[in-house]
């Protein structure tokens, strides 16, 4: 693999691009549904806090929700520019999925967020409301349309294939298709958590500056309760989506256990350093039976080694980002639990504890990388599994272009993320100057966008 | 091609067609606003970017929704155009990200960033105006390789930025008031003349490059309905400038009127341009009918489209309205 191989190249593109991509749409999936819960809280408590609330997250999502279009723009270029060979075999079916996520969600996201944002004082409260409503399903409804086509490339299914191109036999089947309700399951929980951690680490970061309103008392209770409900249901949904892997990718999983041959009372490798040359793993730390156990439910139960596989992804990056994924994903129990069991004792939490949520404010984001990377490494060498690789979907352009693009997307999107991360928390500082639960104007001392 | 197969192509052609035009007039209005920012004074730009602050993101979702349609509805000719685009439509979608991100960072970051925000903003308007201008040059001129098309690609890059910048400038005639109105008519003046000399370079200059072009233009007797497209391109011109010249009018007077006339332009302009081009979706090398997605596909797509396009009508219609009138500064709250 050389580095200014073209497909290597539109790869790292579409890998920064996605992977910047998803970040935004991760946090405003279960934010807006989080925005309705405070708008309907004030609606039925009458108690400002929640409104104060509300107002300093509305613009956080506002920023993420720029942030999540633009980037998303991008990649509805890049199915053309970089992969044609994507469309031209499976556009059938891709087509009419990305077209449905057009005109059910996007429309309908963008036009409500301009009455969300920027409406109160024009339309009725109920009406607000209804918009906030409206963009948070719009939202969700993206999600849902987008897994189901990145669920149909991991287990395609109702179709048939004529002169090398698919076409749709089932649609119920290519929507319902094997993985789909496990792969949205495991995402909205994703975006919850993200969500759920953000809120209560921005919260958590205004406590320990001395902020301690009501509005942000709310808001950390509300995050960190929300983080330690969805993390167990979490860490089911992903064992169950596990095994789904199992039966249709099998040597995802096998990758991702760090397995190369196919044992019988396999051992749960927490740690060790494959070697895809020699075919074996360095430096094992394995507990014996584990993998079998959780995998097939019986200690002395068969697991598939990635030599029993003709084609197969590469072992290292699955076996890291997965493992990522999971310690990510046990932090989060720890910390959400103890963070739930201090409010409910004290009613407020330990400075040590605020700090460890301030620390924890972006883990949503590693953790959902960490499990695309594997999920979608974990499908190489094919684009769509079993019908199309990827190599022979990518468009022919030189490697000087794709360099000097995957260069300038890069930059761009570093320096975003710079700007993102610290605007947040300057939002923060900047909100506890201010009355909160007062009216405020969205921005600057003029009260001006 | 049987016939019963013939109309699908088309409808999709026609969505397609409305998605551009609509994208073209109102992400054009919001582009231009975001280049005339460079002219503004600091105090008047939180009302220019309040004006187009609840369009901007629905406005782009135009684009969005007519490149799906080009990639699901004709996959061999949106790998062909955008293969060959590559390159300007990467620097718009950088530029399109600088713009949308810069108009929430700029109300959002410390105030002493906020210039810089504004220059991402003006910056990424500009850029992807010209660049979207440069592709439809480099499409007109079937996306040649010589010096000919990279010349009058530029020349369409700057006249596509003049639109753009005469209609966000008749935006904001319509938007707004006082000294912020009277500026934008000055600036607006000027821009007539330098959209009218793009329109009619590339009205010349279309048919002088394809003899298929120039022949649809001359056969009789399409020429005889084709006739009310220019004479009437004209006309709207030279009302639009008389208008210009004699606004700001007492009581706001027809203060409407200057956008409308410059949609009106950009609606005989795409007319131009589709009839020299249909039914190709590639110049001279595939037509929407060779490019075409399978009948089931379109099928499950257009009914969806029949569905929802009214409801995505019906809701924007109420955004405009619930933001009619003047705009006012614009709060969370």
């Amino acid at each position: 693999m050389e580095f200014s191989d073209p497909f290597v190249l539109a790869r790292a593109q579409f890998a920064a691009n996605i992977t910047f991509h998803i970040l935004f749409p991760t946090i405003t999936i279960a934010l807006g549904w989080l925005l309705v819960y405070f708008k309907l809280r004030y609606r039925f408590s009458g108690e400002d806090h929640w409104m104060g609330a509300y107002r300093f997250f509305v613009k956080v999502f506002a920023l993420c929700f720029a942030l999540g279009v633009v980037s998303g723009i991008t990649m509805s270029f890049q199915f053309g520019t970089n992969w044609p060979g994507f469309m031209e075999t499976v556009g059938n079916i891709a087509g009419p999925l990305l077209a449905y996520e057009i005109l059910t969600a996007f429309f309908m996201e963008a036009v409500f967020l301009g009455i969300m944002l920027f409406g109160s004082r024009r339309v009725s409260e109920r009406a607000h409301t209804l918009a906030t409503l409206l963009v948070a399903i719009g939202t969700t409804l993206s999600a849902f349309w987008i897994l189901v086509l990145n669920s149909w490339m991991h287990t395609p299914a109702g179709f048939e294939m004529r002169d090398g191109v698919a076409y749709a036999t089932d649609w119920l089947a290519i929507i319902f298709n094997p993985s789909m309700p496990y792969r949205l399951v495991h995402m909205l929980l994703a975006s919850g958590l993200t969500a759920a951690f953000l809120v209560a680490g921005v919260s958590a970061y205004r406590w320990l500056r001395g902020d301690r309103t009501p509005s942000v008392r709310g808001a950390l209770q509300t995050g960190s309760w929300l983080a330690a409900i969805l993390i167990p249901l979490q860490i089911l949904a992903g064992d169950l989506h596990g095994l789904n892997t199992l039966e249709h990718q099998p040597e995802k999983i096998a990758a991702m256990e760090g397995l190369w041959e196919t044992e019988r009372g396999a051992a749960l490798r927490i740690f060790a350093i494959p070697d895809e040359e020699e075919r074996t793993n360095h430096f094992e730390v394995a507990i014996p039976g584990l993998a079998s156990l959780i995998l097939t439910h019986e200690l002395e139960g068969q697991v598939q080694g990635l030599n029993s596989f003709e084609t197969h992804p590469p072992m290292t990056p699955l076996f890291f980002s997965f493992r990522i994924m999971i310690a990510v994903g046990l932090l989060m129990l720890l910390v959400s639990w103890l963070a739930v069991w201090q409010l409910r004792r004290k009613g407020e939490p330990e400075n040590w504890m605020a700090r460890i949520l301030v620390a924890m404010t972006f883990s949503g984001w590693v953790a959902t990388i960490a499990g695309w990377y594997t999920t979608e490494i974990g499908r190489q060498p094919w684009l769509v599994q079993g019908v199309l690789l990827t190599q022979d979907a990518v468009a022919n352009h030189s490697g000087i272009t794709m360099a000097g693009t995957l260069a300038a997307y890069v930059l761009v999107y570093v320096l975003l993320l710079i700007a993102f991360i610290s605007t947040v928390f300057y939002m923060a500082r900047r909100a506890g100057y201010q009355d909160s639960e007062a009216p405020v104007s969205m921005n600057l001392p003029e009260g001006k966008v | 091609m049987n016939l019963e197969y013939d109309w699908l192509p088309s409808v999709f052609a026609a969505m397609m067609g409305l998605s551009i035009l609509l994208y073209v007039i109102l992400d054009g209005y919001d582009l231009g606003v975001g280049m005339l920012m460079a002219l503004a004074p600091k105090e008047e730009k939180d009302r220019m970017i309040a004006s187009i602050g609840p369009f901007w993101d629905a406005n782009e979702t135009w684009l969005v929704f007519a490149v799906g349609l080009l990639l699901v509805a004709f996959p061999s000719a949106h790998g062909y155009v955008l293969t060959a685009l590559y390159l300007p439509a990467t620097i718009m979608l950088i530029a399109l990200i600088l713009r949308g991100v810069s108009f929430d960072f700029r109300a959002k970051a410390k105030s002493s960033h906020k210039a810089l925000w504004d220059a991402c903003f003006v910056i990424g308007s500009a850029l992807a105006a010209l660049t979207q201008g440069y592709m439809l040059g480099q499409y007109i001129m079937g996306f040649e390789d010589n010096v000919e098309t990279f010349v009058f690609s530029i020349l369409t890059a700057t006249a596509v930025a003049a639109g753009y910048a005469l209609i966000g400038a008749c935006w904001l005639i319509m938007k707004t008031e006082g000294m912020l109105q009277a500026r934008a008519v000055r600036l607006a003046r000027p821009l007539v003349w330098l959209t009218a000399a793009g329109i009619a370079m590339i009205s010349l200059a279309t048919p002088y490059v394809s003899t298929r072009i120039f022949e649809r233009w001359v056969s009789q007797p399409e020429v005889w309905y084709l006739v009310p497209v220019p004479v009437l391109t004209v006309l709207s011109i030279l009302a639009l400038y008389r208008l210009l010249k004699a606004m700001p009018l007492p009581g706001d007077r027809y203060y409407r009127r200057p956008f409308m006339l410059t949609a009106l332009l950009f609606v005989l302009c795409f007319v131009g341009l589709a009839y020299s081009f249909y039914p190709y979706t590639v110049p001279g090398v595939m037509t929407i009918y060779d490019s075409a997605a399978s009948r089931d596909s379109l099928l499950i797509m257009f009914f969806g489209a029949v569905f929802v396009l009214p409801m995505i009508a019906g809701y924007t219609v109420f955004a405009y309205r619930v933001f009619s009138g003047k705009a006012r500064d614009l709060t969370y709250d």
